[in-house]
């Protein structure tokens, strides 16, 4: 929908399918709006779902304890590697990444881009001293109609209670991940 | 014991070059012991060069002479004189320790091409090369290995063709991995030559198929791009050309083609992904290819596979007016993603380039479309982002199992259309 001096909507329905089990799925419809002329402004988002997420408190406060209770605060590196494989215990940073990076591919969209995480390049945790895990991450977007890949800075705050927060994040130069 | 000899001889032969042609194994049965002396004289004469595998011992037992064939008729002559009986065990050593070679190397790559190329892994170009060669051997009347050129820095480029027989058949080009950081691509081709290999006189569409058409297919056709992302950078797309000024190296090989060079669908700045290059073909990996086509005159079908978008596409990415052939192509490609869904239920979207993924000129197929052959089409293989380029090598032999019959009803519908 074109709205004169506006920008363009988009009104569209959705099925969102859960990443670890295929078969658990939830409809909802959203509407996008992406602003005339200023492309440094995020598209306006409203979705509504219909019916529930799954809760995933048990294994969100396995993580969390996990986490903790390391004594060396954790690093790691090309996340999948060069052949897809993210070891298991890696699994939870991985889609806590592609979490946190959908802010900022939402942040950073209009109609001409799609984003998707290619790869983490590196993540560092970062010791606090209050309950919350804080994450460094450096992560490889793929641009598709680009092709580009971008490197991408940005500080992943989580608590099960609480969420997900990009507190910081930057584009980085080409050269920052060869 | 006569193996032992032979191998004996034949680490010889390694170790130095053509040291047994024309040579003979006589077999020598001496009757009595006058015979078994002259025998031992024959022994002593060392100009005649006898090399004794099995020695007289009793009359009546065989002794075993190898003669080289500059002293075959003296030696024939001597046994003759003197009523000594024998034959001819072998007539030519060196050609006998060739075979045994040859046998020796094709049981070396037979074991490994059946039972140990893993197919199911991401493997690195000199592994897909290597394994070229045993797919030629395991296949020797159907397929065979063709260059048809060099890349950048000096890599072979290498074709498989497929082929009964004829001459200049109408062909059907694959290819894929011409873009090196879509690895699931490369992957997906060495399966496929395979499939394609075993299934000959199997499967009556790929029989049909091969009895009247060959098929060429090039399955490492960036070998630079490739062999950077096993050393340096998993995320190289392009070529590795050297552009001159500028500290960024590479041209896209797919915005490089004589087909809308140089629209809004490729970039001029050499440090973007999407370079279309200097002018049309400068890839000499792209010429190649150009070259092959032209010069083979009767290639029906162009099919070239990327990743990932879970997309089958078909000309025009350059412009937005639909291809002459929009509705045949439209069906054919509407009929293989539902054959592809059928396996494991993946969703493909398909169209024509510029409705489907973006604008994008200079490509392969709109080439290919605009040079003549109607049949050209595009795959985007596994998966939607999820993994992207990082396909994790489980999903190789499930991405190619159900790309299989996508693939074979292009192929069939080009066998029964011909133009």
């Amino acid at each position: 929908q074109d709205i004169d001096d506006v920008g363009h909507k988009y009104y569209l329905e959705l099925v969102l399918e859960d990443v670890l089990d295929k078969d658990s799925t939830v409809n909802c419809t959203a509407e996008v709006l992406y602003h005339l002329g200023n492309n440094n402004i995020a598209p306006d988002v409203q979705v509504s779902l219909e019916g529930e997420l799954k809760n995933t408190d048990e294994a969100d406060n396995i993580f969390y304890h996990r986490i903790k209770s390391l004594e060396k605060e954790l690093v790691a590196e090309n996340i999948p590697d060069s052949y897809g494989n993210v070891p298991p215990e890696m699994e939870p940073i991985h889609l806590l990444a592609w979490v946190a990076s959908g802010y900022v591919i939402w942040q950073n969209s209009t109609e001409n881009t799609e984003f998707h995480l290619a790869q983490i390049k590196h993540v560092k945790q970062v010791k606090r001293s209050d309950e919350y895990l804080e994450f460094d991450y450096m992560i490889l977007l793929h641009e598709m109609v680009s092709q580009e890949i971008i490197p991408w800075q940005m500080t992943v705050l989580w608590h099960p209670q609480h969420g997900v927060q990009v507190t910081q994040d930057s584009r980085q130069p080409k050269h920052a991940s060869e | 014991m006569k193996v032992l000899l032979v191998f004996a001889a034949l680490v010889a032969a390694a170790c130095s070059e053509q040291l047994f042609v024309g040579d003979q194994v006589l077999r020598v049965t001496a009757s009595d012991d006058r015979q078994i002396a002259l025998l031992r004289v024959l022994d002593e004469r060392a100009e005649l060069q006898v090399d004794f595998w099995r020695h007289p011992t009793r009359p009546g037992h065989p002794a075993d002479l190898r003669v080289p064939f500059p002293n075959l008729q003296a030696v024939k002559i001597f046994l003759e004189s003197n009523s000594i009986s024998y034959s001819v065990m072998i007539e030519d050593v060196q050609e006998l320790l060739d075979e045994e070679k040859r046998n020796m190397t094709k049981s070396r790559r037979i074991e490994r091409s059946t039972s140990t190329f893993d197919f199911a892994s991401y493997h690195t170009i000199e592994e897909i090369y290597d394994w070229m060669d045993m797919l030629v051997d395991d296949h020797p009347s159907l397929v065979s290995k063709i260059q048809i050129g060099q890349s950048y820095e000096n890599r072979p480029l290498y074709v498989l063709k497929f082929s009964t027989g004829g001459s200049n058949r109408p062909a059907i080009w694959l290819d894929t991995g011409i873009h090196s950081r879509e690895w699931i691509t490369q992957a997906t081709g060495v399966w496929t030559a395979n499939k394609i290999a075993e299934e000959y006189g199997q499967d009556p569409s790929v029989t049909a198929i091969l009895d009247s058409m060959d098929i060429f297919f090039e399955i490492v056709t960036n070998p630079d791009g490739f062999a950077f992302t096993h050393s340096s950078n998993r995320m190289w797309r392009k070529t590795r050309s050297i552009n001159a000024g500028s500290h960024c190296v590479g041209v896209d090989p797919n915005r490089n083609w004589d087909a809308g060079f140089g629209g809004s669908g490729s970039s001029s700045n050499p440090c973007s992904e999407t370079y279309r290059g200097l002018y049309a073909h400068s890839e000499s990996e792209v010429k190649a290819i150009v070259d092959f086509i032209h010069g083979h005159g009767n290639v029906k079908s162009v099919i070239s596979i990327h990743s990932y978008s879970q997309m089958l596409l078909f000309p025009y990415g350059y412009k937005r007016v639909p291809a002459a052939h929009h509705q045949e192509l439209n069906e054919l490609a509407k009929k293989a993603v539902s054959d592809l869904a059928a396996v494991y239920g993946t969703k493909y979207t398909y169209g024509s380039v510029a409705d489907t993924i973006y604008m994008a000129d200079g490509t392969t197929i709109d080439w290919a479309y605009d040079n003549g052959v109607k049949y050209s089409f595009t795959f985007e293989l596994r998966d939607t982002g999820r993994y992207g380029f990082l396909l994790p090598s489980s999903q190789i032999i499930p991405t190619a199992t159900e790309t299989w019959p996508a693939l074979l009803d292009i192929m069939v519908h080009v066998l029964e259309h011909p133009y």
